[in-house]
């Protein structure tokens, strides 16, 4: 044995690798090691896409809430005030107003005011529209991911991808309730509205449609307990869920589970002057467009807290409260792409690819060390190098191992040999045109360097455009190729020549060509 | 071991003809196949949602199919998987409300069959099918594009061109196959119409870069034709040719036998790449830099020179170095 730089660096990298690799043979808690892709451990995964154009809706209907709540406060007559198509118009009564209320309109960012003979229209520059659309992604992404931590489920991935949509996977997803009472959490609007109940017209509320609800400036909504009962409110509400500070589950006087909620100063502020102005008339609690109670005002309600009781139980409860602290979702979310898997599905697959993997190894080094001999072998050890060494650099980039990536390393094997049968076959061929196995060795190397160079960084081409345009698992299939290709190159070219340069004396003193490299010469005397 | 050990080259450029007439007539068939019969798209590409169920006991899909008569589900194509005991439920409707649950539906139409576990549920809405088939198509085409870029910078713009001819005819024939054997096209077997690119190109360059070696290093360049070259570069890879498609086809063999219905199109697409890419090498690829008017003579002249100008600029550096200039 004799060292050379080469075999240390292989010896090096081998060691590296495989205390880099352990972690993910033993699946210990400790250590950076593969994930297993949802296909493979079970789990869900969703593509959420994400209606933006609900978000300006709201943000208009917020901005008409405002505006109604100022002029109360100031005692500036407002008529007709509606929020309909991406635009919020109102009638100013008294034209003396005009200066107070142009000056509180320049004070609303992103909208355009038009106004003439007393009729005003605010609509939003298409810049702010860009933003909040953007926005309602990024606080659909926030919202979901925070309600997903309060749930306790392990490991969530939440992600924005491309310009609207949002990945989220569960791997900790085991019976399809767990699933079903998951898809609810992070897909509940989860808005609560406190709304007028339109006392004068209250009565006719089973007699109307909601066309002329609308010409009231009122609409008609479920009851969320008794299905028949209908409410009809002031379409513009009071305050919504964006004033809330917290929500947490209690209990009422029958023991059943409630939710609590508190609003910050802002929204204690409104509330307490729309309750001490409406004593003796009705406020609906609406969440997520339902009514689900409408108790009658006593007394100016102060501090800012209220309750909201709907036959919960406490799961139910439980999650509502989470869905009500991180926030309602601003625009909606729809489902895209859904795949779930089953654990036993999964543990079918790694079954299955292991036997497929572990056969065409066999396969393999059979052939390999049939063919070559001793030189089989050598290759068949950087084979095995090369898994070890592709496992561990999958695992200290955290990567994930799917069900195409297991196919992915299986090909791998396949290629990895390819280096070394092309430089197996070049040092044939010197040795048959009579050098010396050194001479051969070297130049067999020399020869195949820049074939092999070649065609690993074509492959490589191919594997980095599936990463590019792939999704999900085709993503797991290109990682594993491509890791695959450079670990080959590092082991077949760089390692396979360690090992022979540090054997060469023990082959050039055996002589045995057949042995090492299966190959006969015919002696030249 | 030895496979080959031959003297003399095999004339394989003579065989040309016949063989690469018989290469025109399947890439022409599977374009008809391609355009005219067409793929089963999986629900990756169509959209649609796919729900695996898995019994207890081996379970006749007639009964299944009578129960599901009379439900929302009497379109759902229903499927042997890999098993007896396994079906899959291929239904074309999506549901958009993240609440709703098809594998509930499936599983309460689905009562009084025997005991079941559903084992998986895809679903991919109409949007995402649209743009994984976008994707898909960029992804081929820019590997393709990025593999010709490569061989034309590496080597001369003829053998890109042939390279990719021979590219195409692969991912092609293989298409075409998936299309005769009804194999469901979804995005397993994009991936591997990728890898056999992939796969074959590997396979390519390997000869191209014994052609470019024998013409570099033949002693009299105009005594021979491109067809001389070629065969004598691919009789001497032919040996690895023979043993990396062997070790390669066992392999995916393996995953085709073993790996799981699930990759089971992208096993099947493989083994018929893996073929194609390395046949393609010697008789696609190689005959096509003879018609593309590849000269070994002037190619020959070519290398000489850029031997020669290395020679000068090594000449020079050494008396810079030496302080004579």
């Amino acid at each position: 044995m004799k060292l050379n730089y080469r075999v240390v660096l292989l010896i090096i990298a081998t060691v590296i690798g495989l205390v880099f690799s352990i972690p993910s043979f033993t699946q210990s808690s400790e250590g950076k090691k593969i994930t297993l892709g949802l296909d493979l451990q079970g789990g869900l995964h969703m593509l959420l896409g994400v209606k933006t154009d609900e978000a300006v809706n709201s943000q208009m209907k917020s901005i008409a809430s405002a505006l109604k709540h100022y002029g109360e406060h100031n005692d500036i007559l407002l008529d007709a005030i509606s929020a309909q198509e991406n635009k919020v118009t109102f009638d100013l009564i008294d034209a003396d107003d005009a200066t107070a209320i142009d000056t509180y309109l320049k004070t609303i960012e992103g909208t355009v005011v038009h106004a003439s003979a007393g009729k005003y229209t605010i609509s939003m520059t298409p810049e702010a529209i860009e933003k909040l659309k953007v926005r309602a992604v990024d606080q659909a992404i926030e919202t979901i991911r925070n309600r997903l931590d309060q749930f306790g489920l392990a490991e969530p991935t939440v992600a924005r991808q491309g310009i609207d949509k949002i990945l989220v996977e569960l791997p900790g997803i085991k019976t399809p309730q767990e699933e079903q009472r998951a898809r609810e959490l992070i897909s509940r609007a989860a808005k609560l509205e406190l709304m007028a109940v339109d006392e004068d017209r209250s009565m006719r509320v089973n007699e109307m449609d909601e066309a002329e609800a609308a010409s009231y400036g009122d609409k008609i909504l479920d009851d969320a307990l008794q299905p028949q009962l209908k409410h009809l409110v002031n379409e513009i509400p009071i305050l919504d869920g964006t004033m809330l500070t917290d929500a947490h589950v209690g209990y009422d006087q029958n023991n059943r589970p409630v939710i609590n909620f508190s609003l910050n100063s802002a929204g204690a502020q409104i509330f307490g002057d729309f309750t001490g102005k409406s004593v003796g008339k009705r406020l609906a609690i609406v969440l997520d467009g339902k009514v689900y109670s409408a108790p009658v005002i006593n007394e100016r309600i102060g501090g800012g807290s209220g309750q909201i009781s709907g036959n919960y139980t406490v799961a139910e409860a439980n999650d509502l409260a989470i869905a009500l602290r991180s926030g309602a979702l601003l625009a909606p979310i729809y489902m895209m792409e859904k795949r779930s898997v089953g654990p036993s599905l999964g543990a079918d697959s790694i079954k299955a690819s292991l036997i497929a993997f572990a056969t065409g190894a066999a396969l393999v080094v059979l052939f390999m060390v049939a063919y070559y001999g001793y030189a089989g072998v050598i290759a068949t050890t950087a084979m095995i190098i090369n898994i070890v060494l592709i496992i561990a650099v999958m695992a200290m980039f955290g990567a994930t191992l799917t069900l195409p990536g297991m196919a992915g390393i299986v090909l791998t094997v396949g290629m990895a040999v390819d280096g070394n049968v092309i430089i197996n076959e070049r040092i044939r061929e010197l040795l048959r045109e009579g050098a010396k196995v050194r001479k051969a060795i070297e130049g067999g190397y020399d020869n195949a360097f820049s074939t092999l160079v070649d065609a690993n960084l074509t492959t490589l081409i191919a594997a980095v455009a599936l990463y590019m345009y792939g999704t999900g698992p085709i993503k797991g299939f290109a990682v594993t190729l491509a890791v695959g290709i450079l670990v080959s190159m590092f082991t077949a070219i760089l390692g396979t020549h360690g090992i022979f340069s540090a054997l060469i004396e023990h082959i050039e003193k055996s002589g045995k060509m057949n042995r090492w490299f299966g190959i006969r010469l015919e002696r030249k005397e | 071991m030895e496979f080959f050990r031959a003297k003399k080259a095999f004339n394989l450029m003579g065989w040309v003809k016949p063989i690469f007439t018989f290469s025109l007539l399947v890439t022409i068939i599977s374009f008809y196949l391609i355009f005219n019969k067409g793929f089963i798209y999986g629900i990756d590409f169509a959209g649609g949602t796919v729900v695996q169920v898995k019994y207890d006991k081996p379970v006749q899909i007639d009964v299944l199919r009578e129960k599901l008569k009379n439900t929302q589900f009497a379109s759902a194509g229903i499927q042997e998987f890999g098993s007896p005991e396994e079906i899959i439920l291929r239904l074309q409707n999506t549901t958009a409300d993240v609440t709703k649950d098809t594998a509930q539906q499936v599983t309460a139409a689905l009562q009084g069959t025997g005991n079941f576990e559903i084992r998986r549920v895809d679903m991919v809405g109409p949007k995402v099918g649209k743009e994984l088939q976008t994707q898909g198509i960029l992804a081929l085409s820019l590997s393709v594009l990025g593999i010709l870029i490569y061989v034309a910078f590496r080597f001369e713009w003829r053998y890109g061109i042939a390279a990719i001819i021979a590219l195409v005819h692969d991912v092609v024939i293989t298409a075409g196959m998936v299309s005769l054997f009804n194999v469901e096209f979804d995005l397993t077997v994009l991936a591997a119409l990728l890898t056999i690119l992939g796969f074959s190109i590997n396979d390519t360059i390997v000869i191209f870069d014994r052609i470019r070696e024998t013409i570099r290093e033949s002693k009299d360049a105009a005594r021979y034709s491109m067809a001389d070259i070629i065969n004598e570069s691919v009789t001497n890879t032919l040996s690895r040719t023979i043993l990396t498609v062997a070790t390669v086809f066992f392999v995916i063999l393996t995953l085709f036998l073993f790996g799981g219905e699930i990759i089971h199109g992208f096993s099947f697409a493989m083994l018929i790449g893996v073929i194609f890419g390395a046949y393609s090498s010697i008789f696609v690829a190689s005959p096509f830099l003879i018609w593309l008017g590849y000269d070994v003579a002037k190619a020959k002249a070519g290398y000489a020179e850029k031997a020669r100008n290395r020679a000068e600029k090594e000449r020079l550096r050494a008396q810079f170095e030496q302080g004579i200039v």
